[in-house]
């Protein structure tokens, strides 16, 4: 059982207004946190934040006690709200893979991943398909929590559907914890365990 | 078997000479005979001029590309691989046609078809009409923008290093750049952006904030048709709610607008007609009406969609 702990954070950008105001809150891993707030009120920031790609400008996120390590693959995970910007353009979608190391193949079948996709570059696939590469990614370097940011809104239904059968026995599986955005009320509360307003 | 028919009847419109003919039709009201000439009609769908806003026939789009098979790259043969096939749809005045099914069917392709914009190793061949006239590719490119505007689906569309304010400005056509820029300004309002947002670069943007930049971008040249390539992700209930308001504003005062999104839930509140996609081609073309339940959905994929949507229970039926 792990613990995810944002005690007292606050951020804003260079100097700017401040978007996040000591804010607290813990997630353990057998829940799922869905994160709710209005467009542009610091959602995305405060995901960037979990999974260790800003420094709040006060306060600390804690994973069991100690803080993210700096270095190395991060315990938690971020999947980004828009997937053709959050993968290398010139790179061939195996070798994006690869990076994370080697995917497990019932991880790629879950995702519905098919074989000829992986030769292929990133403008090539749709935003629903490369979105599934992205999930792979983040679930190969086995982490303590992921932190779905809006992944799911440029998928259709039925792929919305499957995706989320299979991330969430997944994370069930492996006791990985969840946080997700999403603007969606019924998908909202048809996954969540419970719902931090911000 | 209906194809032949409705080109038949689009040729007599196109060349004016059986306008006499036509008014029979235009005395029909779509109530009665929702189906006709091919497709279905809303209540509301003018035939405006007697011919549609626009309309898509047979497309094709396929791309060329090495054979994946081959057994030595550098003997791989080229080959050509359908992405849309035969596909027709049309938009009347005053109608929001919504655009749903899977991801990866081809949905962005058919807004790049209806823009003239082609992928270099896209082979593109079929008709698309624009207020009754056959436009070629020359002058689907000369439209855009000057008719037919696009709410694109990637944040990436904006210019990475252009102020977003400047950006959605563009350039002066008919009008003054002051105005422009107060049209600009006018439009940043309505969604809610305050002027701080104007000397902002598109990465300091938020998703939902960015979303409505580009659908900024679509208003400010008082277009005829809109096409709206997935508008809503990323933006809150209110806003989403609002932005389609405006579509319907848009519709009702006469225009057309393609809706392209997976939120189908959100389309229907606003959509007069659905067209569901799969593999390249419409499988169905339905009034919204018909979603309110499964079974009066006609394919199998329509119905799938249906149970998997987030308020019917995320099934995932075989």
């Amino acid at each position: 059982m792990s613990k995810l702990q944002v005690s007292g954070v606050s951020f804003a950008y260079n100097g700017g207004r401040r978007i996040l105001d000591n804010l607290s809150f813990e997630v353990e891993s057998h829940e799922r946190v869905a994160l709710v707030a209005p467009s542009g009120t610091g959602k995305t920031t405060l995901a960037r934040i979990l999974a260790g790609y800003e420094t709040p400008t006060s306060g600390e996120v804690q994973l069991d006690g100690s803080p993210l390590p700096r270095k190395g693959i991060c315990p938690v995970q971020m999947v980004w709200q828009h997937p053709e910007v959050a993968v290398d353009p010139r790179m061939r979608l195996c070798l994006t893979l690869e990076e994370a190391g080697e995917t497990n193949p019932e991880i790629i079948a879950g995702l519905g991943i098919r074989e000829e996709w992986m030769s292929r570059y990133p403008h090539e696939l749709s935003g629903g398909e490369l979105q599934r590469f992205c999930i792979a990614r983040a679930l190969t370097v086995q982490p303590r929590f992921l932190v779905a940011d809006e992944i799911s809104t440029m998928l259709d239904a039925l792929t919305q559907a499957q995706i989320w059968h299979f991330l969430l026995a997944e994370l069930e599986r492996k006791n990985i914890g969840l946080v997700f955005v999403s603007h969606d009320p019924a998908l909202t509360e048809h996954i969540a365990t419970r719902t931090i307003a911000l | 078997m209906s194809t032949k028919k409705t080109v038949d009847v689009l040729q007599g419109v196109i060349g004016g000479a059986e306008a006499s003919s036509l008014l029979p039709h235009e005395a029909t009201t779509h109530n009665a005979e929702p189906v006709h000439h091919g497709h279905s009609h809303a209540g509301d769908s003018t035939h405006a001029g007697g011919h549609h806003l626009l309309q898509v026939e047979d497309l094709t789009i396929s791309f060329t590309m090495y054979d994946p098979q081959a057994s030595s790259f550098f003997r791989a043969a080229k080959i050509k691989k359908a992405v849309i096939e035969k596909l027709s749809i049309s938009v009347h005045a005053g109608e929001i046609v919504a655009v749903v099914g899977a991801s990866g069917s081809g949905k962005t392709l058919l807004a790049d078809a209806i823009l003239g914009l082609y992928e270099p190793n896209a082979e593109v061949s079929g008709r698309i009409w624009f207020d009754g006239k056959l436009q070629d590719a020359a002058s689907l490119t000369a439209l855009r923008g000057n008719g037919v505007s696009l709410v694109p689906q990637s944040v990436s569309h904006l210019d990475p290093l252009m102020k977003v304010g400047r950006q959605v400005q563009g350039f002066a056509k008919s009008e003054t750049p002051e105005e422009r820029k107060i049209r600009q300004r006018r439009l940043f309002a309505r969604y809610g952006l305050d002027e701080s947002v104007n000397d902002l670069y598109p990465f300091e943007l938020s998703g939902g904030m960015a979303r409505r930049v580009l659908l900024s971008c679509a208003l400010m040249d008082d277009p005829r048709v809109i096409i709206a390539d997935e508008p809503t992700p990323g933006l809150d209930l209110d806003l989403a709610v609002k932005a389609l308001q405006d579509f319907r504003a848009f519709a009702d005062g006469g225009g057309g607008v393609l809706l392209i999104t997976h939120d189908i839930e959100l389309a229907l509140r606003v959509a007069d007609r659905v067209a569901v996609f799969k593999d390249g081609t419409v499988v169905e073309e339905t009034a919204v009406a018909n979603f309110a339940s499964a079974d009066t959905l006609g394919h199998p994929f329509s119905k799938q969609l249906w149970h998997a949507l987030p308020e019917h229970g995320l099934k995932v039926c075989p």
